[in-house]
């Protein structure tokens, strides 16, 4: 990594983190970047402006190339939202970057220093990415609080939960979910008896229990009414900054809400990026929506 | 701020549950011996030998059938080798007992009567320990839980689910019989251990020690039963559940399920260890008859009519199926059988949460005159949700999409 690329990732980091960057402004002398850096092991390092960073990673199945020769890289921070057609690889690609499905080459990294590809699902949770299926997936015989309870950020060992109680700050912390999933009268429901729509929010809401870094987002909005859509807009706007998200979604009114860049996706790799109506002027993408 | 009233722990047992329990700790512990050992014998009021021996027997089932709730019911993975813990107790139990003998046997040797008859000159030496009671305490749960460990270790480790794995633990108890079987492995072959004389150089026969044995049965049941209940109250009883309801969630979430598992899995086996070491000294027999296919699935089958994930209910399963069986086996011995299978399809098709879930569903029904309205037009949306995402996803870009490849 040179100097060069290194400063250019310092202005991604500003610019995602909304600080208004010149380069070579600041006291030493332009140099934002953090060259001396401490890597921590388990911590991810954003240095370069790189949360997640993926490089021609293929993957087949019997034959099949659900991805292939995928490169994707998210900001952290940024919002970024994925389109494509059926079997384009979106679901494929979330299973990668959690650990669910091992590609066949290629490279996958958390921030600068952690590879992806060397942990398993939980230790990839543990590590701060977060995902939501595409078809909801909640606990369906445990309770609203003990769905999110559950999904809570802390040791998850199994003597620690034997032993474990919910401490105030923690308290706080569900409480403070339950109103922004708008699940707080149905504290003691069970989620089975939840409708689709709450069922969502509530996947949502065990998400942002985890904190994780990055979400991963498989069709958050399938299902929700328009009024349920608009506050998902909402909250995913307000995440945004603090978290780094990944939303694949086939609600065109719900993307052009929340977007600042799309990527579409087909046949396993990158079709088109950038703003939803530079991909949706794009010809390439046009024709594969419509078919050849 | 508004306020978000969130549910608080509650207590073990509610003030009604710890009465119950501790009338029945007196039942099991002062009444049954009472009325067993004083109350005169044409009194209506008195115990028999028989419903001591029978009951006896019935509550280390019932340990079994909390053991296999625990593992089936919550976790969700059903096991059809846990009579082989049962055994593999009994067994260590039972090598103990042969050993209190003494010389007492019909060959008037220190070693067991059919080691002498094999012609055998020492003891094996899986015997070594055999003469202490306290090593054989630690080896009845040491056993089971060891062999559970490994198994459960490889099984879950390769991510054997569902009947896969209930067919690997039928083999496992399969294959463990026919070693067992053989004379040369020492444990007596097809005949087992029996003529057991006394523990602890107290004479087994007596009213006295079967009394106390029952007691001690019952009491164990009773402390498995607050144990369950504790494990099942934390926040490693819901991982349980949550593990049997979405794996991969709980994988997402950041749980490793594999320590989880195994954790649930060797307790489950060692409560069933425990259940057959006490089992053993009550019916005064042990062969590897206990290891056959059909003892494995009748734990299940208690489970299950008592009602699974309930934790009083597989104890009233046990009670209510080995009840019948008793009775059934005397009066009609050769229906037995049929009987069990049809108890069995009958809960699984009518009663899918048992006998417990049909109470439970009787008092509800009782107690509430106006059923909250469920939300029933959520359905349709689920359904919309699963199908027709696509056209409606793509009618927005600029080109009509009514040609989008499905």
């Amino acid at each position: 990594m040179t100097p060069d690329l290194m400063e250019a990732g310092a202005e991604r980091v500003a610019r995602a983190s909304g600080i208004h960057y010149v380069s070579g402004s600041t006291e030493s002398g332009g140099r934002a970047a953090d060259f001396g850096r401490h890597v921590t092991p388990g911590e991810v390092d954003v240095t370069h402006g790189r949360i997640l960073y993926l490089e021609d990673v293929s993957v087949s199945f019997d034959g099949f190339k659900a991805i292939n020769k995928l490169s994707l890289d998210i900001a952290p921070g940024e919002l970024r939202c994925i389109i494509g057609p059926n079997g384009a690889g979106k679901t494929t690609m979330m299973d990668i970057i959690t650990g669910k499905t091992r590609p066949d080459e290629g490279t996958v990294f958390f921030g600068s220093t952690i590879d992806l590809l060397r942990h398993r699902e939980a230790e990839i949770a543990q590590l701060g990415i977060g995902r939501k299926f595409q078809k909801p997936t909640v606990f369906e015989h445990l309770t609203v609080f003990e769905n999110l309870e559950l999904a809570l950020k802390t040791d998850k060992g199994v003597r620690s939960s034997m032993l474990f109680r919910l401490d105030s700050a923690q308290s706080d912390r569900l409480a403070e979910v339950l109103e922004t999933i708008h699940l707080a009268d149905s504290v003691s429901r069970l989620a089975g008896n939840l409708s689709h729509g709450q069922k969502q929010w509530l996947e949502i809401g065990m998400l942002l229990m985890q904190d994780p870094k990055l979400l991963l987002l498989d069709e958050p909005v399938a299902g929700m009414t328009d009024e349920e859509t608009a506050r998902t807009a909402e909250l995913f706007l307000s995440l945004k900054g603090k978290h780094s998200l990944m939303v694949v979604e086939h609600d065109m009114s719900f993307i052009r809400t929340i977007s600042e860049i799309v990527t579409v996706l087909c046949d396993g790799s990158v079709l088109a990026q950038g703003t939803l109506d530079e991909v949706q002027a794009d010809e390439r993408v046009i024709e594969v929506y419509l078919g050849r | 701020m508004s306020k978000v009233v969130l549910p608080t722990k509650g207590p073990l047992l509610s003030g009604k549950g710890w009465t119950a329990f501790f009338v029945a700790l007196i039942v099991v512990c002062a009444l049954a011996p009472v009325l067993n050992m004083w109350v005169p014998v044409d009194s209506p009021l008195h115990m028999s030998d028989y419903a001591v021996a029978l009951v006896g027997k019935i509550m280390c089932y019932a340990i079994c059938a909390l053991a296999m709730d625990l593992i089936w019911g919550y976790t969700g993975i059903l096991s059809l080798g846990h009579g082989l813990f049962f055994a593999l107790g009994g067994y260590m139990m039972g090598m103990y007992l042969m050993r209190q003998i003494g010389r007492d046997g019909n060959y008037k040797s220190d070693l067991p009567d059919f080691m002498v008859f094999l012609d055998w000159k020492t003891l094996p030496w899986h015997w070594t320990f055999s003469d202490s009671f306290i090593a054989t305490l630690v080896l009845i749960v040491a056993v089971p839980g060891l062999i559970a460990f490994v198994f459960g270790f490889f099984a879950f480790r390769s991510r054997i689910k569902g009947v896969y794995f209930s067919i690997i633990t039928q083999a496992m108890t399969f294959a463990a019989m026919l070693l067992f079987f053989r004379n040369e492995t020492g444990f007596g072959g097809n005949n087992g251990f029996t003529d057991f004389k006394r523990i602890l150089g107290i004479p087994i026969a007596t009213q006295e020690m079967r009394m106390t044995l029952f007691a001690l049965t019952g009491a164990t049941l009773l402390g498995f039963f607050l144990f369950a209940k504790w494990l099942i109250g934390s926040k490693f009883g819901r991982v349980l559940q949550a593990i049997r309801d979405a794996e991969t969630r709980v994988m997402f979430s950041g749980y490793n399920p594999l320590p989880y598992k195994l954790t649930i899995w060797v307790i489950s086996a060692v409560m069933c260890g425990v259940a057959g070491a006490l089992y053993v000294p009550q019916v005064g027999i042990i062969n590897p008859g206990e290891m056959s296919a059909a003892n494995s699935i009748e734990i299940a089958i208690w489970a299950a009519v008592g009602g699974r994930a309930t934790l009083i209910g597989p104890i009233i399963g046990a009670f209510i199926v080995n009840g019948a069986k008793s009775w059934l086996t005397v009066a009609y011995p050769e229906y037995w059988l049929y009987f069990l299978g049809a108890l069995f399809i009958a809960v699984t098709l009518f009663l899918p949460n048992g006998i417990v879930g049909l109470v439970r569903k009787w008092l509800s029904r009782e107690k509430k005159k106006t059923p909250p309205p469920e939300p029933a037009q959520d359905a349709r949306r689920a359904v919309a949700a699963e199908q027709g995402v696509e056209p409606d996803a793509l009618a927005s870009l600029p080109v009509d999409a009514k040609g989008a490849r499905a």
